[in-house]
């Protein structure tokens, strides 16, 4: 009889252990990201999953609201100099890094010097830069050579923000990656259970404290509803689809172009714009070799492609992409209809017209074309043939987009490994101004893939940066837009929305330049 | 015995160091480059060189070959160019999922197979058989991923039965594990059972027709016996070789199984690193597949000598 006792108990124990049962959290939120987090330290890469992850963890001294402002984020007061010279900002209260270590004037400069050696607009900045002062743990300035008219717009861009980090973190080499995660921000990387390839993990930073205002875009009110956050990566598009359906996960950031026709008609299942300013596709060449150093060969191009055939071939779904002529995305703060000779409308005739003019000889261009990156395979195909109608011999090599990575980087003629045109595409929050706009840096062989260089756009670029009044940058903006257009810095095939499928239960996702993950509820 | 086993291990090493250099040539050949990758699209070229030195890719792929060496004979595989962590590490993480489904898909497949070969070598032309050859040529022709996505639209979707994606460790409780599993075991399952069902079938039905099942029948043996104990006992061998072979098989199947039902295991981990040119993930991953496959095919050679005594080593 013991033993038969001892035996139950035993196989009760047996059994208990095979099938534990699992508290589940009410307030566990199951996102699919747009890509495998694979570098945490978004100084390193421009990867937008990285940008976002940041987001997550760490706090931006000001940030752009839903309007396109600049509003102040972890600044609680700031001052510009007369001669503008010397911008001293004070750090608000209750700002504590995970570890409980207080946000000081010092964290701030350290992270401001690693970031802006490494970002686009960063590095201008520095050309204008003279020193940080640090004045007492909560304040600090910015001391210029010259007035620099974008310092609130570059603290407070949402595209490759400047995130602050404890100063020890922030002094890692910049050619280094840090290998410590800890922000002030409203979320806590658990460390200990990211598993690259299947999840990363946030928790509720409970310590935050948030700004009283109502949240908007990257600034206001970070509250925190849900406990965790979980990044489930999930590749494949149909699966990710699947376990939306079977409430497995709750978000999926960028669903695949294809299933938003199943999505629309999914019970329970809603898109929400969470990044309303959208990407825009580009045409980019190579300035250095022929035909396309002919910047008479860059026009015909130009005239040569329509958007509205690429949008509709590559986005497919309607009503989620937009007809933009201006190189700023349509709806920002320097949207401008005056494009010159660009119309975004094919004109084949009118590019052969120019080919004529420029002597092309039929010679082939190498336009690569990435087979395996959804969002940018079918693209290449229509420009191909649009190329073609409009006089041009295209030699279209396809590849993975890896490969293709790779091989932009190379200045050789195509003939030799090198390239001559390649379709890509920018998140409309980093062309919002010729400094950030990547296709508008023409500083040659420092600049962007395809090393345009034009000293005309660059002095307008600076004359943009010393600018003090909106009206003026304005201006000076849509004279970049011009100089852009006739030089033909690349050709902007039009705008798109990629909306996030968000499951009925989960509210709150609040519109912004980047993917953010604050205000949100989750109804069990 | 031991001879040949200490024999056998040793040669896996040129085996390996081959693979080695091969793999190192391979991937250096191909196009792409890890430093564009990490750095993002839109970065400049300033910002991939900074990167490309500070993964030491800029120096002449003579150095880098002498380190990736060196390191290899020191039993360090080096570190993800990603995630900064050591890729022994990274495979131990990956490991437990891939050989839960690999194991399971073949105890599945040797459950169903091997006895349903047997019984349709038995009973030859009868409904069994006719429909097991059926089954094997349909099992054999529909890809892993249409069977599971099949199930998962059925079973996950429709009855709710089963999750759709994810692994939970057996560390969390037997049921969660297996309950995750399931379906990719059968995804997985169906091809080796339709493989391995012919080859039983064919092994069992020719040792059938031996003098010695004909002597055992007159001697009274029972039928169950002379196909079990007999028949089946004498046909293991090509049965093995060919589980064997399907275990190193699934080196492949895991892949596509993995990304279905997006599994986090070496097939996902493998994809990862080839699509982000992750140079010592692959190679990593790479060896220890070699190895893998050397080390079953030596397991299938040591099984001989339970299965057949004549085999001396």
């Amino acid at each position: 009889m013991n033993a038969l006792r001892q035996f139950s108990a035993c196989l009760a124990i047996a059994i208990a252990a095979a099938f534990p049962v699992h508290a589940q959290s009410s307030t566990t939120l199951r996102i699919v990201p747009q890509a495998n987090l694979t570098v945490l330290d978004p100084v390193w890469t421009t990867a937008h999953v990285s940008r976002n992850h940041g987001y997550m963890i760490y706090d931006t001294l000001f940030g752009t609201d839903a309007n396109g402002d600049i509003k102040p984020q972890m600044v609680d007061k700031w001052s510009v100099s007369p001669d503008q010279l010397t911008w001293t900002f004070t750090l608000r209260d209750g700002l504590e890094f995970h570890d409980g270590a207080p946000v000081t004037s010092a964290d701030v400069i350290a992270s401001l010097n690693r970031w802006s050696a490494r970002d686009a607009m960063g590095v201008v900045f520095r050309g204008f830069f003279s020193e940080f002062e640090e004045v007492d743990a909560k304040t600090f300035r910015i001391v210029y050579r010259q007035p620099f008219g974008l310092t609130l717009e570059l603290l407070g861009k949402a595209g490759g923000p400047a995130f602050i980090m404890p100063k020890r973190v922030a002094e890692t080499a910049v050619s280094a990656q840090i290998k410590e995660f800890i922000g002030s921000g409203p979320y806590v990387f658990k460390a200990d259970e990211f598993r690259p390839g299947e999840r990363v993990v946030y928790m509720k930073n409970p310590k935050y404290v948030p700004r009283k205002e109502a949240p908007s875009g990257t600034t206001g009110g970070k509250v925190v509803f849900v406990d965790r956050v979980e990044w489930v990566i999930i590749r494949d598009p149909q699966t990710q689809l699947n376990a939306l359906r079977a409430g497995e996960v709750d978000i999926i950031e960028q669903p695949a172009g294809e299933q938003y026709a199943t999505l629309r008609t999914t019970p329970g299942v809603r898109l929400v714009e969470a990044i309303p300013a959208g990407s825009m596709y580009t045409l980019r060449f190579n300035f250095l070799n022929p035909p396309f150093d002919n910047v008479l060969v860059r026009r015909a191009a130009m005239v040569a492609l329509g958007q509205e055939q690429v949008l509709r071939t590559q986005v497919a779904a309607a009503g989620l992409f937009r007809f933009c002529r201006s190189l700023y995305p349509c709806g920002s703060a320097y949207e401008s209809q005056n494009t010159g000779i660009f119309t975004g409308v094919a004109n084949p005739e009118a590019s052969k017209k120019l080919l004529a003019e420029a002597g092309y000889k039929a010679q082939p261009v190498l336009l690569m074309r990435p087979s395996d990156f959804a969002a940018l395979a079918k693209a290449p195909l229509v420009v191909k043939q649009q190329l073609e109608a409009g006089g041009f011999t295209v030699d279209m090599q396809t590849m993975d987009w890896q490969t293709l990575l790779a091989r932009r980087a190379k200045k050789d003629a195509a003939s030799a490994g090198g390239w001559d045109a390649f379709i890509t595409f920018n998140s409309s929050t980093d062309n919002l101004n010729p400094l950030t706009m990547s296709m508008m840096n023409a500083s040659g062989s420092r600049g962007w893939f395809g090393w345009q260089n034009d000293p005309e756009l660059e002095e307008i670029k600076k004359q943009f940066a010393t600018s003090k009044t909106d009206a003026e940058r304005k201006k000076l903006a849509e004279q970049a837009q011009l100089r852009a257009i006739e030089t033909v810095t690349h050709v902007n095939l039009g705008q798109f929305n990629q909306p996030a499928a968000v499951r009925a239960n989960v509210t709150g996702i609040v519109p912004a330049g980047a993917q953010v993950y604050w205000n949100i509820k989750k109804v069990p | 015995m031991l001879r040949f086993i200490f024999s056998r291990l040793l040669a896996t090493v040129p085996v390996l160091l081959v693979v080695a250099v091969i793999v190192f040539v391979i991937l250096r050949l191909a196009p792409g480059d890890p430093a564009a990758v990490i750095a993002g699209s839109n970065a400049t070229p300033d910002d991939i060189q900074h990167i490309r030195t500070s993964l030491g890719l800029d120096s002449s792929l003579l150095h880098q070959f002498q380190v990736y060496m060196t390191n290899l004979l020191k039993g360090d595989f080096g570190y993800s160019y990603y995630l900064q962590k050591p890729v022994t590490s990274l495979i131990a993480q990956r490991f437990e999922p891939t050989v839960s489904i690999a194991f399971g898909t073949m105890l599945f497949a040797v459950l169903v197979a091997v006895p349903l070969g047997t019984l349709a070598a038995w009973r030859m032309g009868g409904w069994l058989d006719r429909f097991l050859m059926g089954f094997s040529v349909v099992g054999f022709s529909v890809p892993v991923f249409v069977v599971a996505y099949l199930l998962i639209m059925l079973l996950a979707l429709h009855w709710q039965l089963f999750p759709v994606q994810g692994y939970k460790s057996w560390s969390t409780g037997l049921w969660p594990w297996a309950k995750q599993l399931i379906l990719p075991w059968f995804a997985l399952g169906m091809v080796y059972v339709a493989l391995l069902a012919r080859v039983t079938r064919a092994s069992v039905s020719e040792a059938l027709t031996e003098d010695y099942i004909r002597t055992a029948k007159a001697k009274g043996v029972s039928e169950t016996a002379v196909l079990f104990r007999h028949a089946l006992a004498n046909a293991a061998v090509p049965i093995v070789t060919v589980i064997g072979i399907g275990v190193a098989l699934l080196i492949g199947g895991v892949v596509v199984t993995e990304t279905v039902f997006a599994i986090p295991g070496l097939g996902s981990l493998t994809v990862e690193a080839v699509l982000n040119r992750d140079f010592p993930v692959i190679q990593g991953v790479v060896l220890f597949f070699a190895f893998a496959y050397v080390a079953i095919n030596l397991l299938v050679d040591l099984s001989y000598l339970v299965f057949d005594p004549r085999i001396r080593y």
